[in-house]
């Protein structure tokens, strides 16, 4: 790519002039930079399609005015709420009210160093990297919490602690059917994971250890619904019920902070189920335009197709009730899970 | 100079300090509880510094590893029994919690 | 100085300085946030001492687990009076000179031991294989004890977090 090239460039000219470690920490924060950048793009993009795509569910039109059918809608929508007045409630905790974003967005982002958009662009190759993607979406609640607990307000406090509930809830059975993967990979590295399906469409991991990938690949996805607070699993947020749950006393850029988290989060989920699951950056044709900028082209064909379903089932299914929620969680994919990991684990041995 | 052991001895010596002064003072059982947390990271700093300065390779982590159960599982009872408390005396605060005093 | 030494003082620096906010604030809610950040000072921490598994599990059982527990209990035990939750402190004085000896005896004892240090070089490499082989051979029995005080805390802690009911 020709970005890294000027990179390598540039520690090729001043190899004597810059010491190593300013030169390492530029370099770091060059990428912190890039890929937040990226992320802030994938969410104004992720945006834009979701009105696009609920509209047209909706036998309406969505965004029509600005720009070519409302394509820069979502920029204007992000200068308006930059210029917006920002409303912290009198009695809140003003320090709190002001970290509380800040967590949620540094968490999503902070996953997205390890994602690989090709064989060689990957900004960081951690050696536990699904393992780190897991964990650090831990932070996202502890995020969630604070934002309900400082806006000194009884329902963002009850939105707050049914999300972090939720959350916590369903991270078991997504742990699981991410380790029901690396039981047939044998490595937590992304990109290891990605090069044991390179190769087509039969090598895909959805396939393998039939049938039971393919149910730890729904609960996969089940389960991340749940923990982006999206519907039908979207009880924090439910507009008919608690305003807005969490986010209710946030205005101007704090929430275009949540809002852009949501849908960076969603981006994660998407990129993250396939390449586990799907392939990655593999084509499905086998060696066919299966290099460079073709990579980044796969990937985000498949991840699309997931937010487009992700985006599907918002708009046609109804809210579950929280008992339901717990319910479906605990007794259902939970154990699903668990039958998964030994399903595979025979698979193995014999 | 050069990071060695005695830097991370002496920052787990600090965390260790500190945890013990929010244990001995605070009289609100969750922030105790807190430094009870704060105390057990500061052994577990201990633990891996000496799996990786000295010959015993993995003993160290292997020993954290369990060190961090037992404090989840130490931690999860002891907000449980917090818990309790709270719905008996309406309060958290350990000075009023002296039933059993002479 | 290198690029390991600088990163040894930033997060030496946040782990200190968020036990310390912990330690001296009179809000239990801003003592779970210097928690939060002592807890993701001392994965860097981890991580700079070639345990990157252990850096992991550290914040998804004590970010993801622990403090979210934590928070709980702070937010279930507050008064709906909407008063701040204000830790009265009493025994300072005698604390600072307890808590400071115990440092001072630490610091003399790190300083002056001759540690035996080995020989050979140090490389950082993954330890997520080495670390499940000995869990399921060298250490089997501890693992399963352990599983079992999971098992038994899980229980112990339900039950005894029930509400009373009311006769």
């Amino acid at each position: 790519m020709p970005v890294l090239n000027i990179y390598v460039t540039i520690f090729q000219t001043f190899p004597d002039k810059i010491p190593d470690t300013i030169l390492t920490i530029l370099l770091m924060l060059a990428g912190a930079v890039g890929i937040t950048v990226l992320a802030a793009l994938l969410a104004l993009v992720g945006v834009y399609l979701e009105r696009k795509i609920s509209a047209h569910m909706q036998d309406r039109l969505g965004p029509m005015h600005v720009g070519w059918h409302g394509v820069v809608q979502t920029l204007a929508d992000a200068l308006k709420l930059l210029l917006k007045e920002d409303i912290v409630p009198a009695a809140a905790d003003k320090k709190l009210h002001l970290l509380a974003p800040f967590i949620v967005f540094s968490a999503t982002i902070a996953a997205f160093v390890v994602l690989p958009f090709s064989k060689t662009l990957v900004l960081s190759k951690l050696n536990v990297g699904i393992f780190y993607v897991v964990a650090i979406s831990s932070f996202v609640v502890i995020g969630i919490i604070l934002a309900g607990w400082a806006s000194n307000n009884k329902w963002s406090l009850l939105g707050g602690m049914r999300s972090a509930a939720q959350i916590v809830s369903f991270e078991i059975p997504a742990s699981l059917s991410i380790l029901v993967v690396i039981m047939a990979v044998g490595s937590l590295n992304l990109g290891d994971i990605v090069e044991f399906q390179n190769g087509g469409i039969l090598h895909w991991l959805i396939w393998k250890s039939f049938p039971f990938n393919l149910i730890a690949f729904i609960i996969f996805f089940t389960a991340s619904l749940a923990e982006l607070n999206r519907a039908p699993f979207d009880l924090p947020e439910a507009e008919s019920e608690i305003i807005a749950g969490f986010h209710t006393e946030y205005s101007g850029m704090k929430w275009a902070i949540f809002f852009l988290a949501e849908y960076a989060n969603m981006f994660l989920v998407a990129v993250i189920a396939s390449t586990l699951f799907l392939g990655g950056w593999s084509s499905p044709f086998g060696n066919f335009l299966n290099y460079g900028i073709f990579s980044i082209f796969w990937l985000f064909v498949k991840s699309f197709s997931l937010i487009f379903i992700q985006m599907w089932l918002r708009w046609t299914l109804p809210r579950v009730r929280v008992d339901q929620l717990m319910y479906t969680s605990w007794k259902v994919l939970t154990p699903f899970a668990f039958l998964c990991m030994i399903g595979v684990g025979f698979y193995m041995i014999f | 100079m050069t990071i060695g052991l005695t830097h991370f001895l002496t920052l787990s010596a600090i965390l260790f300090c500190l945890g013990l002064f929010a244990v001995v003072t605070k009289r609100n059982a969750v922030t105790v509880l807190m430094g009870i947390e704060l105390i057990i990271n500061a052994a577990n700093i201990n633990f891996i510094a000496f799996a990786r300065f000295t010959d015993n390779d993995l003993d160290g982590q292997i020993f954290a590893v369990f060190v961090i159960v037992a404090a989840a599982a130490a931690a999860a009872v002891a907000l449980a029994i917090v818990l309790n408390l709270y719905e008996r005396l309406k309060s958290i605060n350990l000075d009023e919690a002296d039933s059993l005093a002479g | 100085m290198g690029f390991y030494d600088l990163i040894f003082w930033l997060f030496a620096f946040i782990s200190v300085a968020s036990a310390a906010l912990m330690v001296f604030s009179k809000n239990v809610i801003y003592s779970a946030v210097g928690l939060l950040f002592a807890f993701f000072g001392v994965a860097g921490i981890y991580v700079l001492l070639a345990a990157d598994f252990l850096a992991i599990v550290q914040i998804m059982i004590y970010v993801g687990g622990i403090l979210v527990l934590l928070l709980f209990g702070v937010m279930l035990s507050h008064k709906i009076g909407g008063i701040q939750l204000e830790t009265g402190t009493l025994n300072k004085i005698p604390a600072f000179i307890v808590a400071g000896g115990i440092f001072i005896i630490f610091f003399r004892v790190i300083n002056k031991t001759v540690w035996p240090l080995r020989t050979t070089a140090k490389e950082f490499n993954p330890t997520v294989e080495k670390i499940g082989t000995l869990l399921m051979t060298d250490y089997l029995i501890p693992f399963e004890i352990v599983s079992v005080l999971l098992l038994i805390a899980l229980i112990g802690a339900a039950y005894i977090a029930r509400k009373e009911r009311v006769q």
